[in-house]
């Protein structure tokens, strides 16, 4: 029996997408323009791309950590720690020009993250503690670690090198685009070329009958939290470059909840199992239209906060059973979850 | 031999001690009962936002959207003061009704639609912060007489120190609260579904009603702390309390209350908002660090807190039935 | 055990139809106030389906239930309790972080001018527990901090205090050592005096003689009959449950499996045991070799395979594997040394919902090989073609998602995920459970064919034609202990009906 196109994962999302771009393109149609100038390419679908990097790169990350039934709420403040710690040991070399010195700060920035990564999957894979609450510890304590390596100061750093991260061009293109290309890439061939993609997707699927099949759950986990926490990295690495400087406190600022925004809406349940890189790629890809197109239709664009939480809602209402079947009915009725909660046997 | 169940209160009822002590040794002039009152004064929005979010957490639940609600709450109240001319005797009941109802809603979704406590309340998070742009992007100045006499105002106490009302409003937050979890079947029925749903629901206990109601006390307790901020901020503003949500859980958690439902007091809150504010105090009469150590150091004590817990719910799993 | 002529519950011609299924056929039902009556079957006879019914779970389809009196239709389990009938199930569904007087009174809890007062209920509570039970208890400690068997007496107390005149226990002695049942009994003992009427449901042979006046045999969703336990001798019991009658039994001709012939076997079991799951038993199981092991539901098979596999771990003994002592703590420990479990329970334990009948059958193997040597998808896809014909798995496309195929069907996937590991020892806890007539010959030949070519079995099914089949000798398991082991001749339907009725 094939999935009627209707039914296909990937299909929602894009088509909300295309929606927003068709009421871009009644509504403003030099949202699609884009010129050519001095070697680079911008416009409006541009900026997207550009700007949304970072969510995408994150959402990436955080897609394999939501799949295993987890989540990782500190990815914000890993954004802000890993632009401070570039900065950081830019503004302290000798020559911040030397590409030498910007190689060894991001090395140093992405370890940190990975570090700080590994620190959650054991939280959560040794230690056995609710991921939810593991990765609250560092939300909160991070933006500390990020202040203290800034010293409470927003450093600032002039090193062509590292600026080209966040805004260099390669080929037309900003430079960043290319990262979420690698990271994406890189996180498809992972997951789908190795097996480690349909372990991922059994452990949050069915993480008993995985154990008795033999599959190293707490190995896996504890490469998911670190992946997600590279991506973070990278992304905060993209942002601070992007202003060459670090701001410990306002970096990554609710990163996490557009992330997992993202991957609610590119199809990947928050209960874990089947996951969509692609999806949640379309997710922050809608996630940074709607940003922009509000920004275009002259809306202020607070209001993006307004229209986030009801996609929210609408994605979540929309994958809950219970709401489902309510509709189908034309009434909330009492939770199935209180017939079924009566034990039977035999 | 203490009861177990009450070591969790202890050793955070310890560790304020602790530290006020430490800073006594050390600072001079720390010691003194004024210091301790602007713990109170400097911290009343958050321990009363704090009590909701205990009760929330109590029940097996999460509301993140109480720092919005906060800034909804000031950013209403400053323009139906400021903009619209209304009296404070319609806008404070007024607010306090839009939490109220706000928290209800999301009760409701999270029971009925049986949808995440922590995705709805960030749906909720987003849209009163959102509407809170949508009155104004700028600050609205609050320039009642009203508030003004509240935000001076000083009860002074036998001893020379002295506190604000809204320190009083606080207090009585506090005991109201500690009298619902403890005297009444709302406080009990809240306590038995964070122990288990699924057994309150075969019990026979109003799961429903309870948990819209809880989250209904959490936006009310929400839109109270937004009245008492505006007292001390005298503004409404897009901005404000942004991580709130963020300290009233730390606060809980460092509290003794169980991230995981069922087990803890409104009083260990209490202190909990009282070992941030000793921190901030600390920090403050340090002079020489920046006030981010405070969150790494609140960071570092969630973690040993839910460590503790862990390791406390591990050795009492043991006994509990397969 | 008192006599009344009137019955306090009667349930007559109880039908109830699921999608596919008839779980319960013209079923009656009684009870007697002041009795302790069993209800008893085996997989699928029908018995939570009726209690379901009289809780209020389930809509009755047809017949009538009379209680007290008068006619009864709960439409809720709160209907019912308020009623006077309760139930105190297996996973004691109370709230562990409460106190034991709240546990008990909670949402009725006593009040003075408005406010809850403590002092009272937990007087109240300790009378209950003294008087009505006969125990007596801390009852301000949390419910959490007092063993599984204090903390049933505790449900059972809350069901009295909303005075119940029919308790239910469901599984009661599951979890229970020996004293703890004792006390259990005696506190039935000491409400049947009172007048309650209990109903027991248990599968524990020894203690349906020990406590229970009556006993109820339900099989296939069908009455098979209400007896005097005095008057009912064991092994009929069992026959009862297991459906056959003595004289058919004993002459159906067994085919004569391989023997070990002397080599060393490849596993050992030396005194392997878990609290809560099996008692310490011996067992070996050598190549070429097929293990049965027989008994009735809950008798401590499924457990003695997990620990066998290293799915619990267990508390006392020693096994040894081809010659080497092994402690195995994890599935992945068991499987390395060349084990395989296909579970019975293949919702929570087999399948992996979201993914594809493919996926599902080379995950152990792959999982094996670890995460970079991934099986081709040409290599995964003859695999799949070549066990779906085998098996004869429906629908035939290995795309599927393994959720949409019918129960029978996922049963044949997990199996096909372990054969393909062609292990050293396959442990097959229950391979036939819903699966059509020809299918489950075919797997038997399968099992006795894998046998033949060297891979050691051990063989667990409530159907004893299929043990009997295939074993080559057969462990015979009764109350969670292994009671006798068979050979040869011995492995009969007389014999292993015997050796599980015992007594």
């Amino acid at each position: 029996m094939k999935t009627r196109w209707w039914n296909k994962p990937l299909f929602w999302p894009l088509a909300a997408l295309g929606i927003l771009f068709l009421l871009n393109l009644l509504l403003k149609p030099e949202f699609f323009a884009i010129r050519y100038q001095s070697g680079h390419l911008y416009g409006s679908l541009i900026d997207i791309l550009n700007f949304g990097s970072p969510l995408a790169i994150v959402a990436v990350g955080m897609t394999l950590v939501i799949a295993t039934r987890g989540i990782d709420l500190s990815v914000g403040s890993l954004v802000a720690i890993a632009g401070a710690m570039a900065c950081l040991t830019i503004s302290r070399g000798n020559d911040q020009q030397s590409l030498g010195l910007v190689l060894s700060a991001v090395l140093l920035a992405l370890a940190v993250s990975v570090v700080l990564g590994l620190w959650n999957g054991l939280l959560v894979a040794g230690a056995g503690i609710q991921p939810i609450i593991a990765t609250l510890i560092l939300m909160v304590a991070g933006r500390g670690i990020a202040q203290l390596i800034t010293s409470g100061q927003i450093i600032t750093v002039t090193s062509k090198p590292y600026n080209y991260i966040g805004a260099g061009w390669l080929l037309t293109l900003p430079f960043s685009v290319y990262l979420v290309a690698a990271v994406f890439l890189f996180a498809a061939w992972m997951t789908r070329r190795t097996s480690l993609g349909m372990f991922i997707e059994s452990i949050g699927c069915n993480p008993t009958a995985s154990r008795l099949a033999g599959i190293r759950s707490r190995s896996i986990l504890l490469a998911v939290y670190m992946f997600c926490a590279l991506c973070a990295g990278i992304a905060g690495l993209i942002t601070s470059s992007n202003v060459s400087s670090a701001d410990g406190n306002n970096a990554g600022l609710w990163i996490e909840l557009d992330a997992i925004l993202a991957v609610v809406i590119g199809g990947t349940s928050l209960a874990g199992g089947r996951f969509s890189l692609a999806g949640t790629l379309v997710g922050a890809l809608l996630i940074q239209t709607l940003t922009t197109t509000i920004y275009m239709l002259g809306v202020p664009p607070e209001i993006t906060l307004v229209v986030k939480a009801i996609v929210v809602m609408a994605v979540c209402l929309i994958q809950s059973p219970s709401f489902r079947r309510s509709v189908a009915r034309g009434l909330p009725r009492r939770p199935i979850a209180s017939r079924q909660e009566v034990s039977g046997h035999g | 031999m203490v009861d177990r169940k009450y070591i969790p209160l202890l050793v955070t009822i310890g560790l304020f001690i602790l530290m006020f002590l430490a800073g006594s040794l050390r600072y001079p002039g720390f010691l003194s009962a004024q210091v301790f009152m602007n713990l109170l004064i400097d911290n009343a929005f958050l321990l009363i936002v704090a009590v909701g979010m205990t009760f929330v957490i109590l029940s097996g639940g999460i509301d993140l959207s109480v720092g919005s609600m906060v800034a909804l709450t000031t950013m209403l109240s400053a323009s139906l003061i400021s903009q619209a001319g209304w009296p404070p005797a319609i806008v404070i009941p007024l607010v306090l009704a839009v939490g109220t109802l706000f928290g209800w809603l999301m009760g409701a979704i999270i029971h009925y639609f049986q949808i995440q406590p922590f995705i709805v309340t960030l749906a909720g998070m987003f849209l009163a912060r959102g509407l809170c742009y949508v009155i104004s992007i700028d600050t609205i100045t609050i320039n009642h007489a009203f508030y003004t006499k509240m935000a001076l105002s000083k009860i002074r106490l036998p001893g020379g120190s002295f506190i604000s009302i809204s320190v009083a409003i606080a207090l009585l937050v506090v005991l109201l609260a500690a009298y619902l979890a403890h005297f009444t079947r709302f406080g009990r029925n809240t306590y038995a579904i964070g122990g288990s749903e699924s057994s309150a629901v075969l019990m026979g206990l109003p799961v429903a009603r309870t948990k819209m109601l809880v989250y209904a006390f959490s936006g009310f307790c929400s839109a109270l702390g937004g009245v008492v901020f505006t007292f001390y901020m005298l503004s409404g503003y897009g901005l404000h309390a942004v991580g709130l949500e963020l300290d009233a859980i730390a606060a809980v958690v460092i509290g003794g209350t169980l991230l995981t439902g069922g087990s803890g007091y409104v009083i260990g809150t209490f202190f909990g908002v009282l070992i941030q504010g000793v921190i901030q105090t600390i920090i403050t009469f340090e002079g020489t660090l920046s006030s981010w150590w405070t969150k790494m150091v609140i960071g570092l004590l969630l973690f040993l807190f839910i460590l503790l817990q862990r390791i406390f719910t591990a050795r009492s799993a043991r006994s509990r039935p397969a | 055990m008192s006599e009344n002529n009137r019955p306090i519950l009667q349930m007559t011609g109880i039908h109830k139809r699921f999608p596919g299924v008839h779980a319960l056929d013209g079923v009656d039902f009684r009870m007697f106030a002041g009795e302790v009556h069993a209800l008893m079957g085996e997989n699928g006879a029908g018995k939570s389906t009726l209690i379901k019914m009289l809780t209020g779970v389930y809509a009755i389809d047809e017949g009538e239930v009379e209680w007290e009196g008068r006619p009864f239709h709960p439409r809720s389990p709160l209907e019912a309790q308020q009623a006077g009938i309760s139930t105190v199930y297996q996973e004691i569904n109370l709230c562990p972080n409460l106190s034991v007087a709240e546990n008990i009174f909670i949402g009725r809890e006593p009040r003075k001018f408005g406010r809850i007062s403590w002092k009272a209920m937990n007087r109240a509570a300790e009378a209950l527990l003294e008087e009505r039970l006969n125990v007596k208890l801390d009852v301000t400690r949390p419910l959490e901090s007092y063993s599984v068997a204090v903390q049933q007496l505790v449900a059972i107390a809350r069901a009295l205090s909303i005075s119940a005149r029919l308790l239910i226990l469901d599984e009661p002695t599951s979890s229970l050592d020996r004293d703890e049942v004792n006390r259990l009994f005696e506190v039935m003992r000491h409400l049947k005096r009172q007048g309650l009427a209990i109903l027991f449901v248990t599968h524990f042979l020894d203690q349906v003689y020990e406590v229970s006046d009556r006993i109820t045999i339900l099989r296939n969703g069908r009455l098979v009959g209400e007896y005097r336990t005095g008057e009912l001798p064991r092994v009929e019991l069992v026959q009862k449950m297991i459906g056959k009658d003595l004289d058919v039994l004993g002459s159906m001709p067994k085919r004569s499996a391989p023997s070990a012939g002397g080599q060393r076997p490849f596993l050992q079991a030396a005194g392997l045991g878990r609290k809560g799951g099996v008692e310490p038993f011996d067992l070996s199981i050598g190549g070429g070799e097929i293990v049965g092991l027989a008994g009735l539901l809950g008798s401590g098979r499924t457990e003695t395979a997990r620990l066998l596999f290293g799915a619990d771990r267990a508390d006392e003994g020693k096994m040894r594997i081809e010659g080497r002592e092994t402690r195995l703590d994890s599935p992945r420990k068991a499987i390395d040394r060349g084990i395989a479990f296909c579970s019975e329970n293949r919702k929570t334990e087999g399948i992996i919902e979201d993914l594809t009948v493919r996926e599902n059958i080379i995950l152990a193997l792959q999982a094996h090989r670890g995460w970079f040597r991934t099986l081709s998808r040409r290599r995964q896809e003859e695999i799949a073609d070549e066990y779906i014909k085998a098996l004869g798995i429906r629908p035939d496309d290995p795309e599927q998602l393994i959720r949409n195929l019918s129960g029978g069907n996922q049963q044949k996937v997990i199996l096909a995920r372990w054969l393909l590991m062609n292990p050293k020892l396959l442990i097959l806890d229950e391979p036939t459970r819903g699966i059509d007539v020809g299918a489950k010959a075919e797997i038997q030949k399968l099992v006795l064919s894998l046998s033949e070519e060297g891979m050691a079995v051990l063989f667990i099914s409530s159907e004893l034609e299929e043990v009997i089949r295939v074993s080559s000798r057969v462990a015979v398991l009764r109350d969670r202990r292994h009671v006798r082991h068979l050979t040869g001749d011995e492995i009969r339907q007389s014999t292993i009906m015997q050796a599980i009725a015992g007594g």
